[in-house]
């Protein structure tokens, strides 16, 4: 555990130095712990792939005793056992206007652009993390054959369902925001609606799985 | 219930409250006022508490007719109001008779006035906080910012207000400073040497491209000792990231909740609501102070904004 300040009211505490299930379950142990016996001056934790952002009520306390307050907390969260990931399995129509990406993420590999698809449905991916718009989930790893870096200038907007690739991430986008992951389908299901519980349709520890689905079968999806 | 006909919007008006932090583990950002602290003493004004929801009204400000009429008081940045055509007068509460019309015009100085309501703007709460997110469509009215036709709902005041102003010296203490106090940021060391003297000795100007996501900043380019990969992590409120263009971010209410690129530094909170009044084309400067002066700045910015009765004249 290292702790960085991030800013004069929150805290990064450092769980891990690379990008993996091994990070990961170090980061979510310590953010379920502080979910599940809430501190009363935290006032938000934002998990990532190695870290957990911290916001603290500096009228409360300063950083130093934030850091001795987690440090109490750090065997603890070492042996908190996460419940087996929740499977997630999120239809995709790819290709053609849904993708506009798929043909350039198959020229840069060398392979066809079927190939890009079948390597995209052929794992599960786990949710690192939940970040830049609600319901947004970080998904890892792709099969590195289809890892791509993301557009040099990102899209000033992406429809609601894309689905993209950025280095060896997955993710949906939840809203119609600008981005700049590639795009390869899109699915017609909502991935955050403020009037269902839970609100978002992937969690941090998920095992997110795709199905391919057909455009037909796109088109007569019931409203969500 | 009475209610407000928005006869114009003026260029970007959001129902905002104080936010609704502790959701960053759904990929939510607290959003809320780009200046808390002119929402909170409008709000105390009108005799609400100090998280009511009002409208945030950016760089113009817009027409509202008063079907019923109310109370209501303006704070933040000066944009020359008039309520049935003549002046009205900032950070003091006024009644509103029914069929009164409230004109708010361009800003004189600052980027954002408030608009605070006896009662408070009703509309659906979203996670506990009346904030329009407009990244995401989610919260405030509709999920959207106003538009010419919209019908707003608030409650009648359940008190006499009193007609009192803020004190001068407390808006005295709420002028505009154009250095910006910052602490360390997470990655300063990733920085060349030249880079953060230049961040610190360099005049930085806010592009038009800026918004409650953030403020893009245009001065010299800060570049990393070595080119360097980052993973991506949580990002708090004022950071300062620098993209590989070299030029920095400040990354505002409305900010993706992680990313990716380096942090040189971090405005403190006590100065938060300046980068709420910040506008284009204005420029600025930063200095370091450390995170114990902070705090205390902090502190005492939460102490004075608590202080009741202390802050009327």
């Amino acid at each position: 555990m290292e702790f960085r300040a991030a800013s004069d009211q929150a805290i990064l505490v450092y769980l891990g130095e690379e990008i993996g299930l091994e990070s990961h379950q170090r980061v979510f142990q310590l953010l379920r712990l502080l979910q599940e016996e809430p501190l009363a001056w935290v006032r938000n934790l934002q998990p990532a792939y190695c870290s957990l952002l911290v916001t603290f009520d500096p009228c409360a306390l300063d950083h130093h005793e934030v850091e001795d307050t987690l440090r109490r907390y750090e065997a603890r969260a070492e042996k908190m056992t996460l419940p087996p990931p929740r499977v997630v399995e999120i239809p995709v129509c790819y290709g053609d206007e849904f993708g506009p990406d798929v043909e350039e993420v198959a020229a840069a590999h060398n392979i066809s652009p079927s190939r890009v698809i079948e390597l995209h449905l052929s794992r599960s991916y786990r949710a690192y993390f939940l970040g830049f718009a609600p319901g947004f989930a970080y998904l890892g790893d792709l099969a590195p054959e289809i890892a791509t870096p993301r557009l040099t200038t990102p899209r000033k907007k992406v429809a609601a369902g894309s689905v993209g690739i950025a280095g060896t991430q997955t993710a949906v986008y939840p809203f119609s925001t600008p981005g700049g992951w590639r795009l390869i389908g899109r699915t017609p299901l909502a991935m955050f609606r403020k009037d269902s519980e839970p609100m978002g349709l992937i969690a941090v520890g998920d095992e997110v799985r795709f199905r391919a689905i057909t455009r037909e079968e796109f088109d007569k999806w019931p409203p969500q | 219930m009475s209610s407000l006909l928005v006869e114009n919007p003026g260029m970007l008006t959001t129902v905002q409250d104080l936010g609704r932090p502790g959701f960053g583990a759904l990929g939510v950002s607290p959003s809320g006022a780009a200046d808390p602290v002119a929402l909170q003493l409008g709000n105390l004004l009108v005799g609400n508490a100090p998280n009511t929801a009002a409208l945030e009204m950016t760089l113009v400000g817009g027409r509202y007719f008063f079907s019923e009429g109310g109370v209501i008081a303006l704070a933040g940045a000066d944009f020359g109001a008039t309520l049935n055509g003549q002046p009205l007068e900032m950070w003091i509460p006024h009644a509103v008779r029914p069929g009164g019309t409230l004109e708010i015009g361009l800003t004189r100085a600052g980027a954002r006035c408030y608009l605070c309501i006896a009662g408070g703007i009703q509309v659906e709460q979203f996670l506990g906080s009346a904030s329009t997110h407009l990244l995401s469509g989610l919260g405030g009215f509709a999920g959207r910012a106003l538009r010419k036709g919209d019908v707003l709902q608030f409650a009648a005041p359940e008190h006499m207000i009193r007609r009192r102003r803020i004190s001068t010296w407390v808006l005295q203490s709420l002028q505009p400073r154009k250095c910006l106090r910052v602490t360390r940021g997470p990655q300063v060391e990733w920085f060349s040497e030249s880079a953060t003297r230049d961040f610190f000795a360099g005049t930085f100007r806010v592009s038009e491209d800026s918004d409650r996501l953030g403020l893009r900043l245009e001065g010299p380019s800060l570049a990393l000792e070595s080119p360097r990969e980052m993973i991506s992590e949580g990002v708090s409120l004022g950071a300062v990231q620098v993209t590989p263009s070299g030029q920095p971010i400040i990354l505002f209410v409305e900010q993706q909740t992680a990313g990716g690129y380096p942090k040189i530094a971090n405005v403190i909170g006590a100065d938060l609501f300046r980068v709420g009044q910040l506008r284009p084309r204005e420029e600025i400067t930063f200095a370091q102070i450390s995170l114990g002066e902070a705090r205390a700045l902090w502190i005492e910015q939460q102490r004075l904004l608590n202080s009741g009765e202390e802050l009327f004249a």
